[in-house]
């Protein structure tokens, strides 16, 4: 029999029970939607991480009191670690490798006020000039900080385009002047807008010089000091030094701190690599655990699909004696029952992967997760489906096909 | 010779019991004879047209089917001379219900791997012979027991089988359409082809010009019916 005719007839089986059809298949669609979905969301997830992660300046390391891949941290003993100083900033500046650093402190102000408009939660930050190189930071008007105003302690600042929103939605916030923490400060600049890493904007940010920052913001104690302290980024003269620098910075840092080759290091150094780590260590489990619920869900399906194959072949017990006795080899009625398995997941791995697509589309539309489909994800639903439909078919069809054909045709 | 036995015998193992229904069956059937095999039931009738139809191998003896020693056949090679060389048609004509009257002729067709142009050419010609050329795209259900039972006779003929055989073909028909489909065989054997009826009914068996009567699992008598 040729594979066209077999395909044909195998068809036009399933479409004369077309409600026992779709009922066998609706665990192979359940199964499949959900493996789609997840992986659609999670390729969605990771681009858009991954978009996050670059958005942070590509090769720029920061160098912090504690590390973000540590698994648990010991805030007990962070607290205990030597603060990160300018000086050290001013080291590591003077490394071979290093082109521009950038030391660095944050704090956040719950409210900001501009005549009767609120803007919550905007992050201050002091810095340098190069900070615009480290953090990629592009200005839309007006100018970024420079060495003056560092030297001169002076009260100016760049905004984020969440600031401008709230504040100024109708006119040009450069050259007006801002409340911060109490002290008139004018804004000179407005910078490019990057959008949110893991759902906080990073257009809440005020960026301001340094010294100024010092002037204005206490000197954070105890917990803030772990959190508030100075964090020092650093951009390597090239992408290709990336790990040398950070062998730099470390050998650096651990003779600053005086520390004995069989001690570990009181700092951290971080890069978009230990962030990548932190979203692996984070998804991964929770990957693996819902993939095993959509291939619980695929047995089952599977399952459901032997059942009713089973059934099939007994019903059919007449018809596949008739078969037989008209010519039909144990081979030809194996891969009739099987293609019919087959074929019933495939159609089942067909709609599940439309269903789950749709999903997919859907949640990217009432949520912030994106959703990406890759061509691959789509050959692996319908994939798998098959792979379903063969290893649960393989039975009943055998069991078909080893049928006597005198007890079949006897068979009422 | 179309088909030759030497003393085949088929023995069923039920549990500790042994069935010989078949006990040691020797005949030949040239081509072109039209034989009626008879006896009440449990004479070992269905077992020998299984045997011959190639349903089921003998415990013992040789069997030769146009010159092929059958007994030594693999599964694969059963099945294509059952499409090939056999053509059946059944009491209770045994056709796929789901599928048109087209589709159940075409079926033999299907596994001889024939093409669709000349499936198509030789399916309206064997339908035209028993006279449902109007019939094509019914399905089963929606003929009368004669109709069902011609569209197995199609069925059975498509591919020019060496020999077709028949199991109570009329055992559930009425008596006038019986006939028609008798004389329909009639007609067939008149044509030159091989026909092996296999009945309890005396009446359906004098059709044949030559009838083997069986009884407990042996051909006790042999009768000639001289043609007219």
């Amino acid at each position: 029999m040729h594979i066209r005719d077999l395909v044909v007839s195998s068809l036009n089986i399933l479409r004369t029970n077309r409600m026992r059809s779709f009922l066998t298949i609706l665990g192979i669609v359940i199964g499949v939607m959900t493996i789609i979905a997840i992986l659609a969301l999670v390729q969605g997830l990771n681009a858009s991480v991954e978009e996050q992660i670059q958005s942070l300046g590509s090769n720029t390391i920061f160098v912090q009191r504690f590390s973000w891949s540590a698994g648990r941290m010991d805030f007990q003993e962070i607290a205990k670690r030597k603060e990160i100083v300018l000086d050290d900033a001013w080291a590591i500046a003077r490394l071979p490798s290093v082109d521009k650093i950038a030391p660095q402190k944050d704090y956040e102000i719950a409210s900001l006020n501009y005549q009767g408009k609120t803007a919550k939660q905007v992050d201050v930050t002091g810095s340098t000039p190069d900070l615009q190189y480290t953090t990629n930071y592009t200005i839309e008007s007006g100018r970024f900080i420079n060495q003056d105003d560092n030297n001169h302690k002076q009260m100016v600042a760049v905004i984020g385009g969440y600031v401008v929103d709230n504040l100024f939605p109708t006119e040009d916030p450069v050259g007006k002047y801002l409340t911060i923490h109490g002290r008139r400060t004018l804004v000179i600049g407005v910078l490019g807008r990057k959008g949110s890493f893991f759902g906080q904007s990073q257009d809440a940010i005020i960026i301001m010089p340094l010294t100024s920052f010092e002037k204005i913001f206490p000197k954070p104690t105890g917990m803030q000091a772990v959190f508030r302290g100075l964090s020092i980024q650093v951009l390597p003269k090239s992408g290709k030094y990336l790990d040398k620098t950070v062998d730099q910075i470390r050998e650096l840092m651990r003779r600053r701190h005086g520390l004995s080759y069989d001690k570990p290091d009181d700092f951290g150094i971080n890069t978009q690599e230990s962030l990548r780590q932190i979203y692996k260590n984070i998804t991964n489990v929770a990957f693996i655990v819902m993939i095993g619920v959509a291939a619980i869900s695929l047995l089952v399906g599977g399952i459901g699909i032997m059942n009713i194959m089973l059934v099939s072949v007994s019903e059919r017990t007449k018809e596949i004696g008739l078969r037989k006795a008209i010519g039909a080899s144990n081979r030809n009625i194996l891969y009739q029952f099987l293609f019919e398995a087959i074929a019933l997941s495939i159609i089942g791995g067909i709609i599940g992967t439309g269903l789950g697509l749709g999903i997919a589309k859907l949640v990217s539309k009432v949520s912030p997760l994106h959703a990406a489909a890759p061509i691959w994800t789509i050959i692996l639903g319908i994939g798998f489906s098959a792979a379903v439909g063969i290893f649960f078919g393989i039975y009943p069809a055998n069991r078909a096909a080893q049928l006597n054909p005198i007890d079949a045709l006897r068979y009422e | 010779m179309l088909i030759h036995t030497e003393d085949i015998t088929k023995i069923y193992k039920i549990g500790s019991y042994v069935v010989e229904a078949l006990g040691g069956v020797t005949i030949d059937i040239d081509k072109g004879e039209y034989v009626a095999i008879t006896g009440p039931s449990g004479s070992g009738k269905s077992t020998l047209m299984h045997l011959l139809g190639c349903l089921d191998t003998p415990t013992s003896g040789k069997y030769f089917l146009s010159g092929t020693d059958v007994t030594s056949l693999t599964d694969l090679e059963l099945s294509q001379l059952r499409n090939k060389k056999i053509g059946f048609v059944f009491q209770t004509f045994n056709l796929l219900p789901r599928i048109t009257v087209t589709k159940n002729v075409e079926l033999p067709l299907l596994y001889a791997g024939i093409t669709a142009k000349e499936r198509q050419k030789k399916i309206e010609s064997i339908l035209e012979r028993v006279g449902l050329g109007h019939r094509k795209t019914h399905r089963p259900n929606e003929l009368s027991g004669g109709e069902m039972q011609r569209v197995a006779v199609a069925r059975a003929l498509i591919n020019d089988p060496e020999v077709v055989f028949a199991d109570e073909p009329t055992g559930n028909l009425d008596s006038k359409t019986g006939k028609e489909i008798m004389s329909l065989f009639n007609d067939l054997a008149r044509e030159g082809n091989t026909i092996i009826l296999v009945t309890h009914d005396a009446t359906v068996a004098n059709y044949a010009k030559r009838q083997l009567k069986m009884l407990d699992g042996k051909i006790t008598e042999e009768v000639l019916v001289k043609t007219s």
